[in-house]
Parts: C-alpha cells; structure tokens; sequence
C-alpha cells in the first residue's frame, strides 16, 4: 500500500511537469528542471528498502528526461550511488547513467569525472561491467575529445586484470570502440597507457575465458574498422584462435583473419613444417576454406561468406577449392562431373546401362593420397554439400563473387552450380540459378549441363521458371543442338505452363552466334527467337523466306518490345545507314523531346489561342514519341503531363466567367474547378509514379498545385456567398505558401516572375487583408505568373503496373457461396516503382460501386530485376449473394502521401505493421491513391447459400 | 588406468558387431549384433568371450544398441533373454521403437520359413525390450554413480547415435554406423569437441571418397523420369528401411516439382509401420523435413500409395518400390518377372546384391536367367544401378576424427586390408596412435587420467593474488597443502593442514652464502646490489631497510666483509621455504656478480 501512494506522489509530480510542458515555452524550461530531479530525489530518499530504491529507478527509466536536467538528475544518482550498499540498485543506477548520457543535445563531458570516480570503490563486478558500459556511452557521445578517450581507455586498461569475465569483456570492449587510432594524435596525447592499444587486446586472444577471447576478437575487428590499421603480426595469433574449443571465437577469428587477408594479402608467410612461403591472403584463403568445414554450422556459414570476398587469391588455389579426388577400395575414381565431361568430348551420349560404367580405375598410391584437405582443398564441395541450407546458399554466394571476378573458376565451377539446380531447398535453387545468370558472360553451357537445367524448366515453382527463363536469355550455349534442345524445352515448357508465355517469349530475345533455321517458323517464340539472334548476325535476313518478313511486319508491330528493328532488305524501316545498335536511335528522339520544349517556353508572348494550340500540339507529340520510343516514354510523359496541367490553367483562366458577375456562372464555373481538380491529380502523379525526380522537378510541381489551389480558391470565392467560410481557406492557402517557401527556400531563385516569386513579394499586404481582396490579388498574379521551366532530370521512369493475371478474357464465372471467401490470384509486373511493398495495393471494385482496398503482403513482392517487381498475391473476394455472374473490376493503385515527399527528408521506412494498417490520421499530409494499372475485368457469382 | 576394449564380433568384419568396453573398472558392451551370412552358431556373437563363469548382469554395467540394423541389434533377445542379461539397455527412441519390428520380422524368417527351433521367442523380444532405457540425444544418463553415457546424432538410418561412455574423466566414443553427408530425410553426424581416451569408429568405407550425392541423385531421377515419360514401368527393388524411405522422399519431392502424375506405389507390409514411426520421429531428421513438417510431414506421401498385387498389370507408367532389395524372393521378384520382358521397362538396384541372388546376375549383365521349373526368362528391361550408401566414407572419418579430437582411435567393421590403409593416414595426419583389433582380440589402451582436486575457493583467491600481475601466457606456481583423505583429493592452505592433522608448524629457512668481489665498503655494496637487484626485479618490491639490509619481497639479504680477505664480501641470503623458487633464482643471480658499475 505505501508502495503504492508512493507511486501516487511520483505520477503526480509528473503530472505536473506535463500540465507545465503545455504552458508558455519560457516558463517550462525553469521549472522542469528541478521537478523532475526532486522527484526522483524525493523518491530515492523515501526508498525504505533496495527493492524499493529499485523499483522507482524502474519506473523513472520508463520516462524520458528533459535535455536541461540530466545534469541534475545524474548528480542525484551518483549522491545515491555513494549511499548504497545494494548491489543491485548501484548497478541500476550505473546503467540509467548510461541512458541519461546517451539523451540527444547533452554532453556528457560533466559527468564523466564522477563516472570514473564511481569505478574506484566499487567491489561489484557486475556493477563495475555496468559502468565500464557508461563510460563507454559517455566516451562515444565525445567523439572529438581524444584526452577524455585517452583517459577512459586507461580506465579500462587497469581493469582489464579483473577476475570476472564480465568486466574484463566491458574493457575490451571499451578500447575497441574508443582507443585510439591514429599514431600521431596518441604520441601527443601520450601517456604509459597509450602504450599500444593493439597489443593490450592482442594479449586477451589467450584469455581464459572464451567470452573474453571473443570481446577481444571483436574489439580489434571494431579498431580496424574504425580505420586502425592492424598489424601483421596478429595474424599467426588469429591462426591459433581458428582451432579455439568455442564457436564464436573461432566465428570472430574467421572474421580478424579476413580482415587481415585483405590489408597484408601480398606479405609472406612462411608453411609450417616445411620450408616453402606463401602470400598472406592465399594462406588466409586456405584456412578459411578449412573452417568451411567446421563442426559448427555459424562458423561454416561466416567461412563460406567470406570467401566470395578473396578475390585477389592466386587461380591455382581457388581452383583447388573444387577439387575432391574421389577413390574406391584405393583406385583412383574419376568423378561423375569427369564422366561427362568425357563423355561429351568423346562424342557419345552416356548409356549409363553398364554397372560399373563408374568402375575405378587406376590405382593409387597409398602414400600420395591426402585425406584431410590441405588447405583449399575441396571447400566448396564440403560447403555446396553441407546438411544447413544456410551454409549452401552462403557458399552458392561466394562462388558467384568468385566466379564473376574469375572467367576461369566460372568455368570449372559450372558443374558444381548445375547440380545445386537440383537441391531440395528452393532458395537454394533459385539462388543458384541467379548465380549463373548473374555469371553468364564467363560461361559457355555444356550440352550434358544445359540438359540438367533445362530439366528444371518442368519445376513447378514460378519463380524458379522465370528466373530459368531470365537465365537462359543470357547464356551463351556451345552448339546448335543445344539451342535446338532449349527451344524444344521451351515449347514444351509452354504447353505444361501456359501462364509462362509472357516470361518464355521475353527469354526468346535471345542472342546466341549460331542461328538456326527450321520448322518451327510456326510458333512466334522462336519467331521472335530467330528476328533477335537476327539482330547481331546481319547475314541472317538474306535466308529468311517471304512468310518469314510477312511475320515480321506484324511482330514488330504487335510484339515492339520483344522484337528488335532489322535492317530488312527492301523495307525502309531502316533509315540510318549506320549499323543497327541502339544509341543513334535515342539521339535525334531526345533531340526532338528537347526541342519541342524549348518550343513551348520560348513562345510566351503568343496570343492565348497560340500557346492553347502550341501546347495541345506537343502534348500530342510527347504522347505518341512515349508510345514510339520506350525509353523515352518516361521522360515524355511527364512533361506531357506537365504541359497538360499549364494547357488546363490556362483554360482555366481564359474562362468567360471571370469576366461576369459571379452568381451567374454556375455552370462555367463547374469547368475551372473541374480543372483545378484535374491539376492537383495530376500534380500528385507527377510527384509520386515518376522514380527519378528529384527536388528540382518537385518545386516546379509543387509550384503548379500550388496554382491549382489558387485557381480553386477564386472559383470558391466567387461562387460562395459570405465570407466565413472564405477566411479558413484563405489562412490555409497562405500557410501552404509558408510551407512551401520554407521547403523550397533554396529553389526559390530560380523562381523569378513565377506566381510563387509574386506572391512572396505580396505577403505582408495579403496576410493583413480580407479574404475577397486576397482573392483579387491571386487572380491578377495567377495571371500575370509567367510559366516555369521544367528541367529533365538524367533519368525518369514512369511507374507501370500490368496485370499479366486475371486475364479477364474468362466466360466463366468464378463460382462461390456468398458470406464466404474466394481467393482470385492476383499475378502482375510492376515497373519503376520505389518502395512498392508500402506503396502498392489491389483495389477490387464490385458493381454496386463498393470498392476494397487489399493490402499485400511484403512477401508477394518479388524483385526479379532493378527496377522491376512482381506482385504475386491473393485476394480475397466476399459479397451477398447475386442472382446471375457479374464482373468486378481489379486494378492495381499507388498509395502516396505527400508527407512522405521527396523534397522534405525522407521518412525512415515505415515498418510492415506500419504500412499493413489503413492510411488513416496523417497529421497534414494528404493521402491519395493513383490507379496505374488498367483495370481488369473478373467475372464472378457469389450463390446463396445452400440451407 | 587404462581403458580395454575387446572384440566378440565385428573386429576386422561387417556384420556380428558387439564390442566390450573395460573403462576406469566399469564393462560396457556396445551393439549385439547378427551376422547375415550364417545360419549357425557363428551367425551370434561369442558372449563366452565376456565371461567365462558368473553371470553376465554381474559382470556388465551396461549395454548400448547404436541403432536398429540387425547387424547391430539382432542379437539382443538372444543374449538378453537366452543367455541371460538383466541389465540395463540403452537406445534411443526412435531405435527402441523400430528395433523390435525387425527383430520380430528377422524371428519370422528364421522360424516360420525356414523352421528353425531353439530361437528367440515373440515373447522373448517383448521381454527383451522392456529392460531397454530410451535416451534423448545429448541427454547425460547417469548409469550408476561413476558411469555416464550421452548420445549424439549419428545420421546413417532414423535414430542412429553415436554413444559417448565416460567414467571419471576418462572417456570412450563409439560410433556405431554414421554418416557425414546429409541425405534427402537424415542429416549429418555431428559430435563436439568431447576429446575422448578412444574413438571407436566403423570403417566400412576406410578406402574411399564418394561423389556427390546430388550427381547420383541427379542420375537417378534423370533415368526415372525419362522411364516414366516414355510410358515405362520402373522397378526399384528396396529394403524396407533406411534406403527405402530416403529414396521415396526422393521421388515424392521430385515428383511435387516437377508435377508429374505417374504413380508410385510401395509395396506393404513392414514399411507402412516403420513410416509411422518416421512421421513421428521427425526431430530425427535433417533441416528440410524439420523445418517444413509444420506445413506437410514430408512422410505423409501424396504420390506414394499403397501396392496391391492387381497394380502390376495396369497399363501405363508407374514406379514401384518393392521387397526384398536383392531381387531373390518376394513380391519384387514377382514384379520383376512380369516387366522384364518389355524395354521400355526399368529395374533400378539402390544397393549392394549378393554373389547368386537374380540381382546380381543381372547386374553382371546377364539377360537370360534360369527361373525355377527350368524357365528362360529373357530380361529386355534396362537394368540400372545406384549406390546409395550412408555410412561415412575416408574423408567423413577422417572428418570425424578432426571433430572429436580424440587420444586415440580404434577401428572396427569394416575389412582388415582397408582398415590397414585408414590406420596408417590416422596415424599420420592426426599422430595419434590408432588399433584394428581383430574378433576376440583385446586392445589395452594406455590413459592419463588427470585427477580433480578440490580446493578452497579462499586459497585459490589468495593465491592469484599474490605476486605480478596473472598472465595467461606463464604457469602460475601456488602453494597448497594436499590433503588426501577418505577417498577425497584437497587442496588446502598449510595452516588448516596443519590445523586438521593436529600438527605444529615448522619453520624451514634456506640460508645461503655468495662470495663477491667488491673491494669497497660494506654499505656501499650493499648499496649496488640493492641497485642490481632493483634493476632486475622489476616486477618484485625491492627493499633496503635502514639496518644495512636488502629485502626482495619476504628474502632478506644481507652484506658483511668476509673475516680474512676485506675485498671479499660474503652475501648472506636467506628464505624461507615457501619462497624456495626467488631465493634459488635470488641467488644464482647473485653468485653471476654484480654488473660492472660505471662509477
């Protein structure tokens, strides 16, 4: 019970502070200071036991403290600390120390002596570890103080003799993350602790304590990556520390080792047991790649990642890392990877009938066989075989950083990445495959290989198809019955998956050397296959046959993005005579692009029909040059669009309506605020479907919805009676161009004689005036505002989304009893979308105009590409029951809130159960969907249930 | 001390393993096995080996069953229950729970086809197992108050351990059978860094290094597949346990990928109750099936259904797991003789057939066999063969080895001529010494026990204390007195020995005189040793006190000239006993002079 007052008396003292925190701003400051300290001292000092003491520490750590009186508050704890005999309750203390300094806008500099001071009579050594991990808070908060970190790493080399692990790990620790670590700056500062901070923690590698070994392990990684460089001769320490009885030091040790592989990888080392020396990163290669196989599986998976990072190993001893000899009752064996490639050299296809086809062969020499592998010795064939699919991936990984760097490791590695195409885990599988693509310019497939991953062309995972499909769109195959074999596949892929067409014709755009007429010319896959290979065999077109160019004009037309233009004979497609590649096509577009615009903001002084006409005409330039040239289509929108919204402004004010007397116009009217409306969509999908506009682009659309807003402003003011509701709008209007000046402070010289430049001039009469003369003034300015330049940034993208599924070609309707759920697989590709996990979502609307806004999960989205993403979910769809099939409509919307704009920084990543909950309760950010898919159709019939 | 082992079965032979353990006083026999290739005596092991008279109960502590291949466990109604064994037996669970099913199949065989009499009873195996224990992987089971046994994953076939046996501080690993490379429903053997006296290890495989496994596997779906699609019939001819269950997750995942159709039938009997157990098992299993029985149980097969007899003459593609592996008796057999005859037809051998059996034959390539009633049978079928083995291969031993980080190392089932080879590259890569004791050979290993002593924590304290700064790079020497009293090893302070035993304590002082050449004063010498001894003693507090003497920590110096030759001064230099090691260091430091002063 008397806890329990004392808990009343605490809430109420805070109570206090919060009522004060609301008051006038000058007055907060004085009295929050001492409040909050008293409170706890009133508190500290009622404590009757340490159970007490402790639980109002607890309850004190639950409330965050005012910058201005930490100071004070820690003066409170450490009187307490003093005091105590509780062990338990100094340690809590030690740690709210810690908490406090770590409060932003305070410096800790103050209390650092008393920290240390704390350190001296203190008997506990939890305690002691506890403080040692204040003063390292304190030591980080001062980054640009050396003799205060000078001093706290001498602290901790006097404790570093301390018999608790603990304590002695807290030291390590703290010297690791504060010693110090440039030369010249300890010389200065000297003193006999500044001795060498590398060797103090090199001394602890023989801790007793594996905790210990670890923190020092660890502290030296932390001064290497805080830029010290570490000495060579750490290195045969690290070395012994590989054989350590436990796993995270030997984990750590992997780590201190790689380090050192890439700071010294050219210095000599000599081969224990013998005479022989060599380099550094080769030696660290080799007994990482013995830890490969250690007997825990951490470890393994730290060795494997870090091996894809040893590039600068010599080829023989990355070689070796494929290597395993294999034996049987002591004769040599060759292995299965052997036995094919030698089947295939030798011409003949493997009967594999015989027993014994694998039958050893010579025999070996007993003496010459090394059982434990010496050094690399075979590390990836441990670690591709290894029972946790976490080292096989991290292994897969290194292989593909290794072989990327090594055209001729990618080659001898083929065969070990073709059979992880057949592991158990998909991701392996899938990781692999995305390996070989990522490799594929160092590789050629072998018949005996492509065979195996074409076999996986019938796996019934998507993913693992597309990402075959991505592969073989980049792999260069060694003959022409292999292509042939891959076509074969392909089709056959086609008829098992019909869903994979879209995926199958994109990998037709294959480009292999070796062309390959046929039969097949039926099929547009291999169509589209032939018109690619065309493309860079320029001999090719002359063997085509008359049906073959018929296909072609109506491919290149139905199928422009798959089918690549071809300088045909007789057809004067092909107008530049340069040879066909893809960069004289962009130039004179661009050029075009370019112009038009200059054409549009040069003729300012045109009558008002002129610029309408102008503008309309290179609207529909951009338009059709966005629907000719894809890459450009971005770039062409967007300032079609912007164009587009200047076109419906200047409509907007050439209105007749002006002229009248308000009250009249009604209908006029309903076009201007039609406008207006349509500018501030616009705008929005200016802002958020283009990826890459940067804050340049973002002033000049904010600038336009600020124009909007304008134009809106004095359609309401004219069409409104009375004045009320007029004031709101007007205070809104003009904070919105307070914010926008604060945000684009920067932008705003570039501004001149833009409505915004006017306005600002203005603001001090429009702020005193009434809300009728502050319209008067928008309008004149909102016509006398010249029209913005829209500079083109490097790259812009216009996010797309296409639903590849539901087709909505089916006559059939999906059947399901109403009041329960039917889930429709959504399946669609989305492009130049950022962040579309948060961004993204499936609307479905039903035809009694109820609409559902579906949130998909992170996991449906795939990321096959840069730029590009896939959205596989399901939706669930629910309604009463209808009498007879009806469609619902799906399409795909792009959530944006202009909190979230690219101009004020951006917010950190909202998290998953941030984004799963509606949009709801932002503050002042305006929240809006923009469709951006073209709505499929789905023909549905939810029945009565059956009683 | 010294840790036995001896050999009834399985020394320098697969099959008949059992293997008696003598460690620190306490006898454990591990596995009691059948050999397959007898029918008679000879087919059990030896137990007179064990003990000529007196009962085994007495003289066994306790007996350890790796895992549930009759090669391991076939013995056990015999000897427990026929023999007569009372003691404990240990296994784990998935062992106890599959063991009997084999032993009752195996009693069958032996008794009801072929009509053997005097052999173990249904009765006897239920009997026999309810003296078993079932252990829990890395689960300490006290056996009695000295003997301990923990198991650890050992792959091979569902529930197979590996058995740590340790007494005191010695200890002995046997492994049973295991394997170091996972497979499609086990993972690998893993055992930690337990440093044992002696590694009991099998062999089977002592003289090679696999491929692997996924190229095998990759050839074996392959050939299913191409089988299946061509509309043929595919025969695999298995054991009902271990291979057989390896090979059906196999096809299951294979055909969940690829999404075929064909069906898949496994032929009856014993398999369906051991898949129960595998379904319930699944903690035994490796990472795939662990982690994804949460959504599916991989045992609970889609593709794989029940065979009947009627099945085999269904049109279509199929593939049927059958029984016996060998192809000699059985509904395989049955299923052989009715496809063989079409090629598009496919027999796939997973495994090892012996000299005789139709298996071998045709894998020998024969194409016309003999059947019984003097029938031809033309075999058109293709005949494949996989090898799909789980037990550990030269480098998976070798591996192990490195793992466990043994004294030394025994090897057992496996051939005297292979383990010749294994022995010697132990030897000479680990340099530990390494045995291949033959049936019914006794090795005698030599241990070196280390003995703990207790000591008080205030000692240990005062100790540390005391002296430089503790480094863990130098031995630190501490005084204590040893106190061994009823059967108890202390480590006390002499004070409290003293005290305990009723003693009066004796001082003990070393005295000791050093002739130096100095021709100056007495204190000035005095003066320069105490420099010296400063400038070499760092880490010691040096001392002169102001009666002329020199005290380096509780030794006490002192100077006088000598009585005939004043040049001479005599160093008298004196310790007690505790400080033995300074006061010798004091004075041969000493009696090496002093450095020649500059001054």
């Amino acid at each position: 019970m008397a806890a329990h007052l004392k808990k009343r008396v605490y809430e109420e003292f805070t109570k206090v502070v919060q009522q004060q925190h609301e008051d006038l701003s000058t007055k907060k400051l004085r009295l929050t200071k001492p409040s909050k300290s008293a409170a706890l001292h009133v508190d500290l000092c009622k404590a009757t036991s340490p159970a007490d003491a402790l639980q109002y520490l607890l309850q004190f750590a639950r409330k965050p403290v005012e910058v201005e009186s930490v100071e004070g508050v820690v003066r409170i704890l450490l009187e307490h600390y003093y005091k105590e005999n509780d062990a338990s309750v100094r340690l809590k203390i030690a740690s709210l120390l810690g908490l406090l300094s770590k409060t932003a806008g305070f410096s800790p500099d103050c209390i650092m002596d008393d920290a240390i001071n704390t350190l001296q009579n203190e008997k506990s050594h939890q305690v002691l570890a506890q403080l040692l991990d204040t003063l390292l808070v304190i030591g980080t908060k001062l980054p640009e103080n050396p003799s205060v970190r000078m001093r706290l790493v001498e602290v901790a080399c006097k404790h570093l003799t301390d018999s608790s692990h603990g304590v002695r790990n807290k030291c390590l620790q703290l010297i690791g993350c504060l010693g110090p670590v440039e030369k010249g700056v300890a010389k200065e500062v000297e003193s006999q602790a500044a001795k060498d901070v590398q060797k103090i923690i090199g001394d602890h590698f023989n801790d007793q304590d594996p905790r210990v070994r670890t923190a020092a392990i660890k502290a030296m990684l932390q001064l290497h990556e805080r830029g010290l460089k570490l000495q060579q001769a750490i290195y045969s320490q690290a070395c012994k520390l590989l054989a350590d009885d436990y796993e995270q030091v030997r984990s750590a040790a992997v780590q201190l080792i790689w380090v050192l592989s890439q700071l010294y990888p050219e210095s000599i080392v000599p081969i224990p047991s013998s005479n022989e020396e060599i380099r550094l990163v080769d030696d660290a290669f080799g007994k990482i790649c013995h830890m490969v196989s250690d007997g825990s599986w951490v470890v393994r998976v730290q060795a494997a990642k870090l091996l894809g990072s040893m590039q600068q190993v010599s080829s023989h001893f990355l070689e070796q890392t494929l290597d395993k000899k294999l034996m049987s009752d002591l004769r040599r064996k060759r292995t299965a990877h052997e036995r094919a490639k030698e089947l295939y050299s030798s011409g003949e296809f493997s009967s594999g009938r015989k027993w014994g086809d694998d039958a050893p062969k010579e025999e070996i020499d007993t003496g010459a066989v090394n059982l434990i592998e010496s050094g690399a010795c075979g590390a990836f064939v441990h670690g591709l075989e290894d029972e946790m699919y976490e080292v096989r991936i991290a292994a897969v990984e290194a292989l593909c950083m290794l072989a990327q760097s090594s055209p001729s490791f990618a080659e001898k590695c083929l065969d070990f990445l073709v059979d992880m195409f057949n592991d158990e885990i998909e991701e392996v599988r899938l990781q692999s495959i995305h390996t070989m693509r990522k490799i594929s310019n160092n590789i050629t497939l072998r018949e005996d290989q492509l065979d195996t991953v074409l076999a996986v062309l019938e796996d019934s995972s998507r993913d693992i198809r597309e990402a075959l499909h991505e592969l073989l769109c980049c792999t260069n195959v060694s003959t022409k019955e292999g292509i042939h074999l891959a076509l074969v596949e392909l089709l056959k892929n086609l008829t098992k998956y019909p869903t994979d067409r879209e995926s199958i014709w994109k990998s037709s755009s294959w480009h292999c050397v070796f062309f390959f007429n046929s039969p097949f010319s039926i099929d547009i896959a291999v169509l589209v296959l032939i018109f690619n290979a065309a493309k860079s065999c320029p001999t090719m077109p002359a063997l085509f046959s008359d049906h073959t160019f018929r296909h072609y004009a109506y491919l290149r037309d139905s199928l422009s993005h798959l089918v690549p233009p071809l300088r045909l004979p007789g057809r004067k497609l092909v107008s530049s005579p340069v040879s066909p590649s893809i960069t004289p096509h962009e130039d004179p577009s661009q050029q075009f692009l370019h112009q038009s615009l200059e054409r549009v903001y040069n003729l300012q002084h045109l009558d008002p029909q002129g610029i309408q006409e102008l503008l309309e005409f290179t609207i529909r330039d951009l338009q059709r040059l966005g629907e000719l040239q894809s890459e450009l289509a971005g770039m062409a929108d967007f300032t079609a669009t912007y164009l587009q919204c200047q076109l419906l402004l200047i409509k907007a004010l050439q209105e007749k309506l002006w002229n009248v007397a308000a009250p009249l116009y009604l209908k006029q009217n309903a076009l201007a605020s039609a406008a207006a409306k349509q500018i501030l969509e616009e705008t929005y999908k200016m802002e958020f479907m283009y990826s890459g506009v940067e804050s340049k682009q973002v002033v000049i659309i904010h600038h336009m919805r600020l124009q909007a807003k304008a134009l809106q402003l004095i359609v309401t003011a004219r069409t409104t009676r009375g004045v009320e509701p007029l004031f709101g709008m007007c205070e809104k209007f003009l904070q919105e161009v307070d914010s926008f000046q604060r945000c684009f402070i920067s932008e705003l010289s570039h501004m001149q004689g833009s409505f915004v430049d006017k306005l600002l001039d203005l603001m001090p009469r429009l702020v005193t005036s009434k809300p009728s003369e502050v319209v008067k003034i928008l309008q004149t300015t909102l016509r006398q505002s010249t029209f913005l330049h829209l500079p083109l940034p490097e790259q812009l993208h216009r996010a797309t989304a296409n639903i590849i599924e539901p087709t909505g070609e089916s006559d059939n309707p999906l059947r399901f009893t109403s009041g329960l759920v039917v889930a429709l697989d959504v399946d669609a590709t989305l492009e130049h979308v950022q962040d579309p996990q948060a961004t993204v979502k499936v609307q479905v609307l039903y035809p009694d105009g109820q609409a559902q806004l579906i949130h998909p999960k992170p996991a449906d989205f795939r990321n096959p590409g840069p730029g590009r993403h896939r959205l596989i979910t399901q939706v669930y769809l629910s309604h009463t029951a209808w009498t007879e099939p009806c469609q619902i409509e799906v399409r795909l919307l792009l959530a944006y809130n202009s909190n979230r704009s690219k101009a004020s920084s951006r917010i950190p990543k909202s998290t998953w159960s941030e984004s799963l909950e509606a949009l709801p309760s932002p503050e002042n950010g305006i929240e809006g969907t923009i469709p951006f898919s073209k709505p499929v159709k789905v023909y549905i019939m939810p029945k009565p249930a059956r009683r | 001390l010294s840790a036995f082992s001896l050999c009834p079965g399985a020394g320098q032979d697969v099959g008949r393993s059992c293997i008696l353990v003598s460690i620190a006083g306490k006898n454990v026999m591990l596995d009691c096995g059948m050999h397959m290739g007898y029918n008679d005596d000879r087919r059990f092991p030896d137990f007179s080996y064990i003990t000529q008279n007196g009962r085994l109960t007495d003289f066994l502590d306790c007996v350890i069953i790796s895992h549930f291949h009759l090669d391991h466990c076939g013995a056990l109604p015999y000897f427990s229950e026929m023999v007569g064994y009372d003691g404990p037996i240990y296994m784990t669970h998935p062992t106890k729970a599959i063991c009997p099913i084999l032993l009752e199949d195996y009693r069958k065989i032996t008794v009801d086809k072929k009509g053997e009499t005097n052999f173990f009873t249904s009765q006897m195996i239920k009997d026999c197992m309810k003296k078993v224990v079932a252990v829990h992987l890395h689960q300490t089971v006290q056996v009695d108050e000295e003997l301990e046994i923990k198991a650890y994953y050992a792959g091979h076939v569902l529930g197979a351990a590996m058995f740590q046996i340790k007494v005191g501080c010695e200890s002995v690993v046997y492994t049973g059978d295991y394997n170091m490379t996972p497979d499609r429903h086990l993972g690998a053997a893993w055992v930690d860094k337990c440093r044992p006296d002696l590694l009991i290890t099998e062999s089977t495989y002592a003289t090679t290094i696999r491929d692997s496994k996924r190229c095998r596997e990759r050839d074996f779906l392959k050939k299913v597949h191409e089988t299946v699609e061509r509309g043929g019939k595919v025969l695999i001819p298995v054991f009902a346990l271990g291979r057989a269950q390896e090979l059906c997750i196999l096809l299951e995942t294979f055909w969940e990928r690829m999404n075929l159709k064909a069906p898949i039938y496994f032929s009856t009997g014993l398999t369906e109750k051991a898949n129960h157990y595998y379904k319930l098992f699944i903690t035994w299993t490796n990472q795939k099936i662990r982690k994804t029985f949460v959504q599916r149980n991989m045992f609970e097969f889609k593709h794989i259904k029940a065979f009947d007899r009627a099945f085999a003459d269904n049109p279509g593609p199929m593939v049927v797991f059958a029984t016996p592996g060998m192809l000699h008796a059985g509904q395989s057999l049955q299923i052989f003789r009715k496809w063989a005859g079409n090629e598009k037809n496919m027999v796939i051998m997973p495994g090892y057939c012996v000299q005789g059996t139709v298996g071998h034959k045709i894998l020998s390539g024969q194409r016309k066999l003999e059947m019984e009633g003097r029938q031809i049978l033309e075999v058109k079928m293709q005949v494949e063969y996989m090898s799909f083995s789980a037990h550990a291969d030269a480098k998976g031993i070798m591996q192990l080895i490195r793992q466990a980080e043994p004294r030394n190392v025994l090897l057992v089932h496996g051939e005297a001529k292979k383990m010749e080879f294994l022995k010697q590259k132990i030897e000479q890569e680990f340099h530990v010494s390494c045995y291949m004791p033959a049936n019914g050979e006794t090795t005698t290993i030599l241990t070196n026990p280390c003995i703990p002593v207790d000591i008080s924590l205030g000692l240990l304290k005062r100790e540390t204390a005391i002296g430089p700064v503790p480094d863990a790079k130098k031995p630190k020497l501490m005084h204590g007195t040893l106190l061994m009293k009823d059967n108890s090893f202390r480590l006390v302070c002499p004070e409290q020995a003293l005290k305990e035993l009723g003693l009066a304590e004796h001082q003990l002082r070393f005295t000791c005189r050093v002739h130096i050449q100095d021709p100056r004063k007495e204190h000035e010498t005095v003066l320069r040793v105490y420099n010296h001894l400063k400038g070499v003693l760092k880490d010691y507090s040096v001392q002169h006190l102001p009666d002329g003497s020199i005290t380096v920590e509780s030794i006490l110096i002192q100077a006088t000239a000598h009585s005939e030759d004043q040049g001479t001064k005599v160093l008298l230099v004196s310790w007690t006993y505790q400080d033995e090691e300074l006061g010798s260091y004091l004075t041969s430091l000493l009696k090496k002079g002093l450095p020649q002063s500059t001054a």
